[in-house]
């Protein structure tokens, strides 16, 4: 059947992440862009929502069973209220989510229910390298065998909350095909670098960290195969750009009606008009394209790969051009950082570079 | 309720059906009906309605019949799929030939507007002539050489002859599509019918207007001209007259006294909620079939396109395709849940308008880029893709052009009225 409307247990949390976006996300989420750190008051709350509790089953210490259309649902509120917010919350999942998805059962009953059961856990995963044309399946740190262990080297970038971090993934080339391998903090070799600075997600502390030689035990390389995870890699980036790009539309749909130009609101103007209704357009076709990449991948198709891609990267062109258009629709406010459009907008670039950011 | 995708197995076997009809009954003889303007493929039209008779295909308009059948007390009750199926059928006949989907025998439009608009009575006295021996076309007669997106400004008149209690029409009618076969009586079809939109009382502008249904041959109508056109050639786009032509009292669809509603008009708009994502699927199978062909072509020239890499390391046209698909694969789930929500009786405005909006851009996009993409050999026409071009350009014209869904779509998001948002 084709049907497009959340089931009762999702619209729960739809409802419940929304509350959050609305009422603690949204209000913190310029101040915290500003001062350049988010309360962590504000991240607790938003993992104690569950959303990544639920996808994980008992025997794991969560009480729900992995969902990516219902991960997505979620994404697309919670970021809805701040991006960088939301992947706060959610970089637990990063570390969590691979395990579940391509650990073998030792690695899964070891790792998961320490991640799941504490307050927001201090886990991570590092995928992207500081390349113009970094390729997730074509990765420039490598993983190689020496006696019983894998020794990775290479540099990664954008890893968040990486100075913290008890334990994260790795994901490195191992003969030409892309691993993830689980490694503890204080593994020698391993460094980490001052946080990075980008155009936006100011509050969210991203590191580089270098790999020399970092040796780690050979039961330690999740052995699963990775384009499931990267498709849901996709689909998170892919939903949280909606969840962005909602915000934006909604923002620029209610000023427009409040602000008053040549005697009439200036949503009365269709050349205003139109552009809002070509936002709604282009995110509710992105939408439910990635909703389709999420249910194959719920269904175990195979098309779930490329179509995870697609979504991906649509969502990355959409996003841009909402937010893009959000901040023309405000004019001169709109470049003004009173306002909120303009980091969105900044947040929207983003999307292009975001795979490995987030995982549902 | 949840989110679901999969393809609903009488769907999935229809269009399997549908695409082996497509392929040896539409594209064999899609250049040479391009090329022979107006020339009827009566092969193509018998063949179909043999086909769909017998196979309970049905016509080209949702089927209440079935919604009665499923409605069989003991029965296990399926979730209504009508629409969803009709969608379905019309993207891959316009993958097949657009022109010729839209001269498939049929109720189309016409049958439509009884639908929407019609008493049960009604709907059974006009509709039925569809499942008979001979294939049947019907054809909706809005546009008038001066009023297009804005039907509000038709000047077709209908006055009651209360002696006889007729209906007398008159006025002049445009853009009809398939009008030439719903009214000339041709040996080879059964007498269908022209649903014409007039007003009952042109002081009561949108209050006034409401829809008659005139029978095949009715004296006093005319078809004046068939147009030329950009693409969809084999389609006939007819110039109507119509001259003191006299229709019983019961061809009015709808109720005969104006109120200071606009129940007539909304009667038209609901026809448009209904027909505007079904013309988008039209645009997506367009599209579909450029796609595949630049694909196709492009494979024989040693070009396959790698998805999954990162932007940065695509060809151009690597990223032009992918593009397209992203666009085309996005259309038709916009399509799949307008009429879902078409088929689950939620309001659909909205919906239906996005689906209109997004496919009347894509499938022009898609079309455009598929010959830009075949450089030489796109533009010849010993290949199909520029006759899709051509094709493609319709689906952002006709029931609705891009800008009047805009409006539509502008006016729900905005929950501004028509008099907020001109």
């Amino acid at each position: 059947m084709y049907s497009f409307e959340p089931n009762e247990e999702q619209q729960m949390l739809i409802d419940a992440v929304r509350r959050y976006a609305k009422g603690d996300l949204r209000p913190a989420g310029h101040e915290a862009e500003e001062s350049k750190s988010l309360p962590k008051k504000l991240v607790n709350k938003g993992w104690e929502l569950g959303v990544l509790q639920a996808s994980i089953p008992e025997a794991y210490g969560g009480f729900g069973e992995r969902s990516a259309v219902t991960g997505a649902l979620a994404a697309e509120e919670m970021a809805w209220g701040d991006l960088a917010g939301s992947l706060a919350v959610i970089t637990p999942g990063l570390f969590a989510m691979p395990i579940l998805l391509a650990g073998s059962e030792e690695q899964k009953q070891e790792w998961i229910p320490t991640v799941i059961e504490a307050d927001w856990p201090k886990y991570t995963a590092a995928l992207i390298e500081p390349f113009f044309d970094f390729d997730p399946n074509d990765l420039k740190t490598t993983a190689t065998v020496e006696g019983d262990d894998f020794a990775l080297n290479g540099v990664k970038m954008m890893v968040p909350f990486a100075a913290e971090a008890e334990a994260m993934i790795i994901y490195a080339s191992l003969n030409g095909l892309t691993k993830g391998f689980i490694v503890p903090k204080s593994s020698a070799g391993l460094s980490v670098s001052e946080p990075e600075k980008f155009m936006s997600l100011n509050a969210l502390p991203l590191y580089r960290v270098t790999l020399e030689n970092v040796k780690v035990p050979q039961s330690h390389i999740l052995d699963g195969d990775f384009a499931p995870i990267l498709a849901s890699m996709r689909v998170a980036n892919a939903a949280l750009a909606i969840g962005v790009a909602n915000g934006a539309l909604e923002y620029a749909r209610d000023y427009a009606k409040e602000r008053q130009a040549f005697g009439v609101k200036i949503a009365q103007k269709q050349a205003i008009a139109f552009m809002l209704a070509e936002m709604a357009t282009e995110i509710e076709a992105i939408r439910l394209l990635n909703w389709e990449a999420a249910w194959m991948l719920d269904a175990g198709k195979e098309e779930a790969v490329i179509q995870a891609y697609l979504a991906a990267t649509g969502a990355a062109d959409m996003v841009m051009m909402v937010t893009d258009r959000a901040v023309q629709i405000l004019g001169g406010y709109g470049y003004i950082r009173d306002y909120p459009v303009e980091m969105w907008m900044r947040n929207g670039r983003g999307f292009a570079s975001f795979t490995g950011l987030a995982i549902v | 309720m949840t989110i679901e995708f999969e393809t609903p197995k009488p769907i999935a076997n229809m269009r399997y059906m549908l695409q082996t009809v497509a392929e040896n009954m539409m594209r064999p003889i899609s250049r040479e009906m391009d090329e022979n303007e107006h020339e009827i493929p009566y092969g193509y039209i018998e063949f179909m309605h043999t086909a769909m008779k017998s196979t309970g295909a049905g016509s080209l308009a949702p089927q209440e019949k079935k919604e009665k059948k499923e409605e069989n007390p003991g029965k296990p009750k399926h979730p209504p799929i009508a629409y969803q199926s009709l969608a379905s059928m019309l993207e891959m006949l316009a993958w097949g030939d657009v022109g010729m989907y839209l001269i498939t025998p049929g109720g189309g439009l016409g049958a439509a507007a009884v639908q929407a608009a019609g008493s049960p009575e009604q709907k059974a006295k006009f509709l039925e002539r569809f499942d008979g021996e001979k294939p049947t076309f019907a054809a909706m007669c809005m546009t008038e050489p001066q009023a297009g997106s804005d039907t509000s400004a038709i000047r077709a008149t209908a006055v009651l002859d209360k002696e006889t209690n007729e209906w007398i029409l008159n006025g002049e009618k445009i853009f009809v599509t398939a009008g030439h076969k719903s009214f000339v009586p041709d040996e080879q079809f059964g007498a269908g019918f022209l649903v014409v939109w007039a007003t009952i009382d042109p002081t009561a502008g949108r209050g006034g207007m409401r829809a008659f249904v005139v029978e095949t041959g009715t004296a006093g109508v005319a078809v004046t001209k068939l147009e030329h056109k950009l693409g969809i050639r084999v389609s006939d786009t007819a110039a109507i007259v119509l001259q003191d032509a006299r229709v019983p009292f019961d061809a009015l669809l709808g109720s005969p006294t104006v109120e200071k509603t606009t129940t007539g008009f909304k009667g038209a708009m609901a026809t448009f909620d209904a027909t505007r994502p079904l013309v988008a699927a039209t645009g997506v199978g367009v599209a579909r079939a450029a796609l595949e062909e630049v694909k196709k072509m492009l494979s024989e020239q040693g070009v396959t396109i790698r998805y999954g890499l990162p932007r940065q390391k695509l060809t151009a046209i690597e990223r032009d395709v992918i593009d397209m698909e992203i666009m085309l694969k996005s259309a038709w789930l916009m399509v799949l849940k307008a009429v879902w929500m078409a088929d689950n009786q939620k309001p659909n405005a909205l919906e239906s308008s996005m689906s209109k909006v997004r496919s009347g851009d894509i499938v022009a996009k898609v079309t455009q880029k598929a010959v830009e993409i075949m450089g030489p050999l796109g533009y010849s026409r010993e290949f199909l893709l520029e006759k899709w071009f051509r094709d493609a350009k319709i689906t952002d014209i006709y029931e609705g052009t891009g800008q009047i869904n805009r409006l539509v779509v502008a006016r729900q998001i905005l929950g501004y009225s028509g008099a907020e948002l001109r």
